[in-house]
Parts: structure tokens; C-alpha cells; sequence
């Protein structure tokens, strides 16, 4: 039988389930189809912080959001055309955020009376009509998997464990994607479990034919490639893009890479990442605790390597007097906290942006530390780059603030030459630089560059250059130890005066203002990128005007930003915090910032962003 | 003597012509209290590393806070003075990425066992290519004498007006419950006793810990004294030498031997005969000998207390384990080559 065929420019799916139900899995194999279509695309998963809470349970829902377009789209959209309910408690979690005439695609075999009560529903809302505003498709997926494969020599929990991929299967039919990929993937997975992959495949394929025949879709849709600039392209995720940033940052370099780390969510897959690529020579330290990863790195890095620690919000406290250290050093480290909800353990699993303030000012001292904040999933890779150009280049330490967000969404990348990566000097001190009152030549680790007011690194194993740094103030140039007031006053201010002359080689910011003639400005920082974008397109879509500007390095500050801050009547600032770019912006340029804050461990929605910047303009 | 002494340095680049030790002095002014240990073990040392024969810039000091930690500064090799506790931690980032240079830690009682515990007993497991000396004043000196996690249970200290509460580490306990492959204990003012530690323990593959018994003449005067007193010092102290039996006591009288229970005893030989007497097995796999012996002394009143070298066996490095891991897969796999990681094996064309 032969289905009309409807052609779509957008869709967001979601797929929901119980942790254990392989939604992450599906999603993730879903995309992967998408991209090879050529589509345009953004993801967002969302899983709880337990690894398997209880069955069933609202907690214990897992969910994976894709948004993909014919055209460039730039966040994982903000609700779902078609939500994937593998059970109550994952239709319960998600309903709200599904609009009016969604498709609902719901396995019945899950909506028993028990499994309805543990989520306390009184009635099966599939049958009592609350969801009549809906396209509900009720699809027995479990029994038909298990019918499915009722051949295999598989126990029955193995054969229902399948149902994910007679999901994936009929979502992969309704929008014709491709199916080879998926093959690939499962006969690679279950490789060692030859009855288990034939099983999944033929869960896959009972899906896909199943979409086929059913009368529940009397409809196929087709979503055309997006065009993009000439490339080769692939699918990737921020903590990847991250972990082969600092892969590319060591070859750019010429140093090795040494990670001392400590597992913590949402970062750990840094850690996981880069431990898989020891033939690149990158070294990876499991540490005892978050001091002594970021302890390592800085020895590492003072044996010359490029030292780095990967964490989040609550590794990032127990780091500080060691990131202080690093100040004090002058050596090059980079310390990359994906972000999570805060404070203490707060929210493990979901996104925010509250740690912007612990990373300008957590230390004791006057200790300023740059900050590079990747944009999108992808960017993570540019972003690295860019913190290890300022740590090298400036020895000093660099936060890298991504957040979970960023860690865990995905979009399509060109993946860029890299002959055409810049290099990173990192100009290693091999020769005396001072003379001494009796005209010998003598080594001063602090005697700065006029420059970039760097200090030289002198790394051991440098014949004739060996010295002694530490913690205690060093007198300015010679670098030995000095409780002088002055020195310190000046040591203060010139640690200030390298991390602001890092401004210097930091791009002017570019305004975007198709229009020309916006009076308000929105900006932000970090993750937004993504939803405040889209909000512009959807106010310019109305015929009206707004600028926008986006931060990727929070310090110092790009030196035009001022500038184009006082020539906007209005500046609005989202954050997923409450207000901490406004508040180091007002108290910097003395300019008022519309703050808009939203700490739901969730992404910006654009219509909500676009809503915000309405209510400026309309306000004028 | 020749570097081929120290196996264990084979990757460390040697110095062309021979050292002294005013080769290993630095020009900064020694800032310790007059009288304090710490001038003793400075002196030692800078006089031991001309044995090693190894090039000064390819040798690194790390420590941490207290007075003891400002050590490398009186050295004219690299030194690092980090924060209170993390040198294990900041030394093995340097060992494990830089295996041509001998690496020390100098750590004080406070800094080593009070906040520098967790990063102490975890480089003694993974067996880190470092040494680590431990000046053991049984006091915090540089904050001006608060007890310490060796002070003695009632110490009576500004911060323990009533005597202390706590229970004491025994350091050499500690490192062999850690998993370490090499103890030692030995005393600032034994010149020789300490060069000789200092020799085993350079020769050492991995973490050493060497625990000095330091005296700060200033907060804990004379802590050590008996065992530096020649007219007590020999009733007290055993010194452990490998494969002789375990005697001391002015005339050798007394010795240790192991009782039907399996514990340790302290003994008159005369008594026993000395076919009871057991001998030091420094070598031993099992670190029970090694544990038992340490449990001898008495914290309070120092009788019993074994010197030496408690263990020394062989395990591979973490540094050497890790260069080895890198270079089988690399052999296996080739080196890596970024274009191709970028790539990934999931790409599609876009013309
Ligand atoms: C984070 C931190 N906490 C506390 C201190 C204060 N402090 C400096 S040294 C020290 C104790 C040192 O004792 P020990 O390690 O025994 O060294 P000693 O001075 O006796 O050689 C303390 C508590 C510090 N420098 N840093
Ligand atoms: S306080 Fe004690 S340990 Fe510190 S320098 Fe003075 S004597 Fe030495
Ligand atoms: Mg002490």
C-alpha cells in the first residue's frame, strides 16, 4: 500500500521513556539517520541524575529531543511536533510541553492500571478523552516486538528490551529515513551476541513495516536537506567537540596533552573521551579527588606540558586555591567546567549557567582568570582551541565554561581543515635574560614579555635556567620570594594588566542587525547563543528590529563591547542564572541590562526569548 | 659512586663533570629558625645529591606549606613551593609526564598526614615515580605550634590547652597500609643513617617515603631527643639493616623475635639465643614484618623504635605503566593522526 507523501520544512520529535527503555540510544541513532539525510538539525537529551530510578517513575524518565529542518535551525527546538510515550510516567513528564494537534505516539502495553496508579493517573488517558486534542497513535509496542521475535532463542525480557527498535523503526519509516546506518550500528554493538542483533534488527525492520501496513499512518513525511556551505560534515556533540579541541590544542602546540580529572557529571565524558586516545599521547590521570586533578595538571604543565582538568560546578570549589596557585605561577592550565545545575549537588543531569562568578572571582586574592564560553555543541572545539591559545600564549590559567546543555547536544559540524588551524607558539625560555649588577647572565622566571607582560616558561631539564617559584609573592622580574608592599601592589595590577591585554587578541564583536536600524540590543553568553538566535528570527520574522551580539570570551571582555552597549536604548541579557553577566556588565560599563533569568535546568525556549525582546519594544 | 647504582634514574640524563655540594646550594638565605632540624637535612641533602650524579636541571623539589616546604628554595635545582598538602598531587603530574627527572617531595607532619592525606596515600598505591621526605616535628611550626597528626595523644599545645584528644599516625604505619613499596624512617642529625636512607630510597622505582624525625627547637624542643641522646638513644633504637638479625640496646642485648601468636617481641637475647632472633626482610612481598615492626615503638616514650629501610620491593611505576600503555596502542594502532579523528567514520558530503 502506497502512502501520501507530505513534505515538512521543521519537526521536533521527542522520545521518551523509562531510563532503561534505550531512549538516549534511539535518539541518538535517530540523529545520526537525519544528519546523513543532510538536514539541518539540533539535539537535546535529558536524562534524571539516577542511574535507574524505580520503573516507571516520573523521576525515572529518560528523553531525547531532536529538532530537524530543510533550512539552518539553531536550537534543539522548543516543543515537540510528535512525542514517543514508552510509558504513562513518560507522557505524564513531557504532555505539558506538547502543543495542541501533536502527534502522540504512546505504547499501550505499558498503560496497565498499575503502571497508570505509580504515576497517579485515575484513569487511562488514552481512553478517558483528556488527550482528545492530541493525534494519539496507541500502538501495542511491546507485544507486537515480542510477536516479532517470538522465533529468536531469546528470554522474553530480552525480546520486550527490543521495543525501542521496532520505535525507531516505525519513526524511521513515518520520516523516511534511511536505515543502512542503524544496521551498521547494532551489528557493531551486538557483534559478540550474534541472537541478540538479529533480534534488534528485527525489531528495527517490524517497525519499519509496521509503519508500512498500519492504517494508524495514512501519511509519510519528507523533510529535504538543509543547504549548507560546501563540506564534509558529521554529527557532533559539545563534550566530544571539547575533548578533540584539546586533542587538536596539543598538536597545534606541540605539547602534550595531560588531563587530571575527577568523574563528575555532566563532565565525565571529557575524561572518557580522551582516555581512548593514548596513540594522540594524551596522558589521562584519574585522580583521588578534584585537587589533585587539577594539582597534576599544574605540575604537568610546569614540566611543560598543557596541563588541564575537566569538571563541574562542585569540582570547580575544590579546585580554587589550586586554580589561585596557577595564577600566582604564571603557568598555562585549563580548566573546563561544564555547568550544571548549583548550588552543592543541585540539579547533576540538567544545564545552567551559575558558575560564571565562581570562575571570575572564586579564588582568594585578586586572582583573575580569562573565561572562553563555547556557543553551541559544536563550538567546543573552537573554543578549546582559543582557551589554550590564551594559556599558553599568556601562562596563565583559563576557565572554559561549557554546560550540560552544550555537553550533551549535538548539531552538524564541517569538519574544518586542520592545516588550517593556527599554531600555538608555546616559546619556551632556553637562555639567561637578565644581567646582573656584576654583568653575568642570570635567569628571571618573572621578567615579563613587554607584550603580552607574559613571564617565560623555563621548564625543567633547561640547563642553567633552574630556579624557584611557589605560592608566596615574588618580587617583580627576579620572581624569589619578596613581602615588599610595593612589589605586591605592582604584582597585583600587572596580573590584572596581562589578563586585560588578552582583550588585545580577542575579534572585536560583530553586531547582527540585518536591519541596521535596531534600537534594542539583546546578548548573551555561552549556550544562549542557540535560543536567543532563533528568538531574533522569529521578532525580525514579524518585520521588526533587534541587534544582537554574543560573548565568547566573558574576561576580559572583547575591548568594542562598551561601545556598542551605550549606542542601544535597551540591552536585554538572558542568562540561565540570576544575572551574573548583568551584574559584572553594570558594575564594569555602568549600563542598565534587562536581565532576563530562568534557572529550570533547561535550555531558553525561542518563542519565549522572542516574547521577552516583544515586550522591550513594545515597552518603547 | 657510579649512577649505575640507581637503576631506577636509567631515564634521568647524568652530569658531564662531578658535582659538590656548593654546586647544589642556591643563593637565597636560609630562613629557618637557628637550631631547627631542617638546616641539618638541607646540609645532608645538598651533600647527597652530588651522588646521584645526575644533571641539577633535570632534578625537581616540590613541596608544600610549612616551614619544612620551603626547602627547594635553598636548592639549585627546579623547586616548586605549591599549597598546603597537594605536592604528591602536583609531583605526579610532573613525574608521570617528564621521566627524565628525578622528582622530590618535601612535605612537613601537618602537610603530608592532616591535608595532604588523601593525595599522600594515593601516590604511595599507584607507586609514583617520586620521593617524598617527611619532616616529622610531631608540631605545626610554621602556624606556630598547634599539635599535629603525630603529636602524642595529651599533647598540651595553644590550640590543646587541656592536652590534645587525638589518637597519633604512625607515618610508617600509614605508608605500608597505603600499599607502598618503599618505607624508611631515619633522623635529621644522623648524617650518615640519612644519606644512606637517602641512597635506597633514590634507588627506588616508584614513591619512597622517607620519614625524618626533624626537631623544631622552637614549638616542640627535644621531641626526638632520646634517640639522638647517646646515653639513651642506643636502649631505644633499632636500627633495621636487610637480611641481619633485628638486635640493639647498648651491648646488642635485646632483639625481636616472633612469638607462637605471630606477633612481635621485644627480647634479651641472652635469653632466647639468637637462632630466635629474626632477621630484617626488607624485601619481603608480604608487608606484615615490615607493619609489625613499625607497631614496636612507643609514641610516647620512643622505646622500641626501629630505623631504616621497613620495605623495599619491586613494582612498576605509574609513569612507567602509562608510557607503556601509550606506546602499546600506539604501536598497535599507529600514532594518531587528527584529520582522520575529526572525520570520525559518520560523515556526509555537502557539494
Ligand atoms: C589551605 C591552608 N590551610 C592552612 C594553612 C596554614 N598552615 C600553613 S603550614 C601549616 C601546618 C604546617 O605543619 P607541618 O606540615 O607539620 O610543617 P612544619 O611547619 O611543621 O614543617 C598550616 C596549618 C595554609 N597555608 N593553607
Ligand atoms: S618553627 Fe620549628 S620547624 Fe619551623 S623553622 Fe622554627 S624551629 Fe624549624
Ligand atoms: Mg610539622
Amino acid at each position: 500500500m502506497s502512502k501520501q507523501v507530505v513534505q515538512l520544512n521543521r519537526v521536533v520529535i521527542r522520545f521518551a521513556g523509562d531510563s532503561g527503555d534505550g531512549m538516549q540510544l534511539t535518539g541518538d541513532r535517530f540523529t545520526s539517520e537525519t544528519a546523513g539525510m543532510g538536514n539541518d538539525l539540533s539535539t537535546l537529551p535529558d536524562f534524571p541524575a539516577e542511574i535507574r530510578a524505580p520503573a516507571g517513575t516520573l523521576p525515572g524518565v529518560s528523553a531525547f529531543q531532536l529538532h530537524f529542518a530543510d533550512h539552518d535551525i539553531m536550537t534543539p527546538g522548543d516543543s515537540p511536533n510528535v512525542l514517543v510515550a514508552m510509558n504513562p510516567a513518560a507522557l505524564k513528564a513531557n504532555l505539558h510541553d506538547v502543543p495542541r494537534g501533536a502527534d502522540i505516539i504512546v505504547n499501550t502495553d505499558e498503560f496497565t492500571k498499575r503502571n497508570l496508579v505509580k504515576v497517579g493517573y485515575e484513569t487511562n488517558p488514552i481512553e478517558d478523552g483528556s488527550l482528545d486534542q492530541f493525534k494519539v497513535h496507541p500502538i501495542a509496542l511491546t507485544s507486537m516486538t515480542v510477536e516479532a521475535l517470538k522465533e529468536f532463542e531469546i528470554s522474553k525480557k530480552e525480546a520486550e528490551r527490543a521495543k525501542n527498535m521496532f520505535a525507531l523503526g516505525l519513526l524511521c519509516w513515518l520520516y523516511h529515513r534511511p536505515t543502512e546506518g542503524t544496521v551498521e550500528f547494532l551489528k557493531a554493538k551486538f557483534g559478540k551476541n550474534p541472537e541478540i542483533m538479529k533480534a534488534n534488527l528485527r525489531a528495527f525492520e517490524a517497525g519499519w513495516s509496521y509503519g508500512e501496513t498500519t492504517e494508524e499512518f495514512s501519511v509519510q513525511y519528507e523533510i529535504n536537506p538543509a543547504p549548507m556551505k560546501a563540506g564534509t560534515y558529521r554529527n557532533m556533540s559539545g563534550n566530544l567537540a571539547l575533548a578533540y579541541g584539546l586533542i587538536a590544542a596539543s598538536k597545534l602546540s606541540g605539547l602534550n596533552l595531560f588531563l587530571g580529572s575527577y568523574p563528575i557529571t555532566p563532565a565525565s565524558d571529557i575524561l572518557h573521551e580522551l582516555s581512548r586516545h593514548k596513540r594522540f599521547g594524551v596522558m589521562t590521570f584519574q585522580a583521588e579527588d578534584e585537587i589533585a586533578g587539577v594539582g597534576a595538571a599544574i605540575g604537568a604543565s610546569y614540566g611543560g606540558a598543557l596541563g588541564v582538568t575537566t569538571t563541574s560546578g562542585p569540582g570547580v570549589a575544590l579546585k580554587s586555591e589550586a586554580i589561585g596557585l596557577a595564577v600566582s605561577l604564571e603557568l598555562p592550565l585549563l580548566v573546563v567546567d561544564v555547568q550544571r545545575g548549583g548550588p552543592s549537588t543541585g540539579l547533576p543531569t540538567k544545564t545552567e549557567q551559575s558558575d560564571l562568578l565562581q570562575a571570575m572571582f572564586g579564588r582568594n586574592g585578586e586572582a583573575p582568570v580569562p573565561i572562553v564560553a563555547p556557543q553551541s555543541p559544536s563550538d567546543c572545539f573552537f573554543a578549546a582551541i582559543e582557551a589554550a591559545r590564551i594559556a599558553i600564549t599568556y601562562r596563565t590559567p583559563v576557565f572554559l565554561l561549557s554546560d550540560g546543555y552544550l555537553a550533551n547536544g549535538s548539531e552538524p559540524w564541517c569538519v574544518p581543515d586542520v592545516s588550517l588551524l593556527a599554531k600555538i607558539d608555546p616559546n619556551f625560555a632556553t637562555e639567561l635574560n637578565h644581567e646582573a649588577a656584576d654583568g653575568t647572565m642570570e635567569f628571571w622566571p618573572y621578567l615579563r614579555d613587554p607584550e603580552t607582560l607574559a613571564r617565560p616558561w623555563a621548564i625543567p631539564g633547561t640547563a642553567g635556567l633552574e630556579h624557584r617559584i611557589g605560592g608566596i609573592e615574588k618580587a617583580d622580574g627576579a620572581g624569589t620570594i619578596s613581602y615588599d608592599a610595593d612589589n605586591h601592589d605592582k604584582m597585583v595590577r600587572l596580573r590584572q594588566a596581562k589578563v586585560d591585554a588578552i582583550a588585545r587578541t580577542i575579534p572585536e564583536l560583530v553586531v547582527d542587525d540585518p536591519d541596521g536600524d535596531a534600537r534594542v540590543l539583546i546578548m548573551g553568553w555561552g549556550s544562549t547563543y542557540g535560543p536567543i538566535g532563533a528568538a531574533c528570527r522569529l521578532v525580525r520574522a514579524e518585520g521588526k528590529s533587534v541587534a544582537q551580539i554574543h560573548l565568547r570570551h566573558v574576561n576580559p571582555f572583547p575591548s568594542n563591547l562598551e561601545t556598542i552597549l551605550k549606542s542601544y536604548d535597551r540591552v536585554i541579557l538572558p542568562e540561565m542564572n540570576l544575572g551574573q553577566l548583568s551584574m559584572l556588565l553594570r558594575a564594569k560599563y555602568l549600563v542598565d541590562i534587562i536581565g532576563y533569568n530562568q534557572v529550570r535546568g533547561m535550555p531558553f525556549k525561542s518563542d519565549e526569548l522572542a516574547t521577552v525582546i516583544n515586550d522591550v519594544l513594545e515597552s518603547m | 659512586m657510579t649512577t649505575d647504582a640507581f637503576p631506577a634514574l636509567s631515564l634521568v640524563p647524568k652530569a658531564e663533570a662531578l658535582q659538590t655540594a656548593k654546586d647544589f646550594k642556591s643563593d637565597q638565605e636560609v630562613r629557618w629558625c637557628p637550631g631547627c632540624g631542617d638546616y641539618a637535612i638541607l646540609s645532608t641533602v645538598q651533600s647527597f645529591l652530588p651522588d646521584l650524579g645526575l644533571k641539577r636541571e633535570n632534578i625537581v623539589f616540590v613541596s608544600g606549606i610549612g616551614c619544612s616546604s620551603r626547602f627547594p628554595y635553598y636548592l639549585d635545582t627546579f623547586g616548586l613551593h605549591s599549597i598546603h598538602g597537594r605536592a604528591p598531587a602536583i609531583a605526579t603530574g610532573l613525574a608521570t609526564s617528564r621521566p627524565d627527572l628525578s622528582v622530590w617531595v618535601i612535605t612537613g607532619d601537618g602537610d603530608a598526614l592532616s591535608i595532604g592525606g588523601n593525595h599522600l596515600i594515593h601516590a604511595l598505591r599507584r607507586n609514583v615515580n617520586l620521593k617524598i621526605l617527611l619532616f616529622n616535628n610531631r608540631i605545626y611550626g610554621l602556624t606556630k605550634g598547634q599539635y599535629s597528626p603525630t603529636s602524642e595523644r595529651g599533647k598540651i599545645t595553644k590550640s590543646s590547652p587541656q592536652g590534645s584528644l587525638d589518637y597519633s599516625f604512625n607515618p610508617v604505619s600509614l605508608a605500608l597500609g597505603a600499599e607502598a613499596t618503599f618505607v624508611a624512617r631515619t633522623i635529621d642529625s644522623d648524617r650518615k643513617h640519612l644519606t644512606e636512607v637517602l641512597t635506597a630510597a633514590a634507588g627506588h622505582e616508584g614513591t619512597a617515603l622517607v620519614e625524618i624525625y626533624q626537631n623544631c627547637n622552637i614549638f616542640n624542643d627535644n621531641a626526638w631527643e632520646p634517640l639522638k641522646d647517646t646515653d639513651t638513644r642506643d636502649d631505644l633504637m633499632m636500627r633495621l639493616v636487610h637480611g641481619e638479625p633485628i638486635r640493639f640496646g647498648k651491648e646488642q642485648e635485646k632483639g625481636v623475635m616472633r612469638k607462637a601468636d605471630g606477633h612481635l617481641e621485644v627480647v634479651e637475647v641472652a635469653k632466647v639465643g639468637l637462632d630466635n632472633i629474626i632477621s630484617h626482610d626488607a624485601h619481603a612481598k608480604d608487608p606484615g614484618l615490615a607493619f609489625a615492626l613499625s607497631r614496636l615503638s612507643n609514641p610516647r616514650t620512643l622505646e622500641n623504635t626501629p630505623i631504616g629501610v621497613f620495605r623495599d620491593i619491586t613494582r612498576p611505576s605509574y609513569d612507567r605503566l602509562m608510557r607503556e600503555q601509550i606506546a602499546e596502542v600506539t604501536e598497535s594502532q599507529g600514532s594518531g593522526d587528527l584529520q582522520t579523528l575529526l572525520f570520525g567514520n559518520d560523515t556526509w558530503a555537502v557539494s
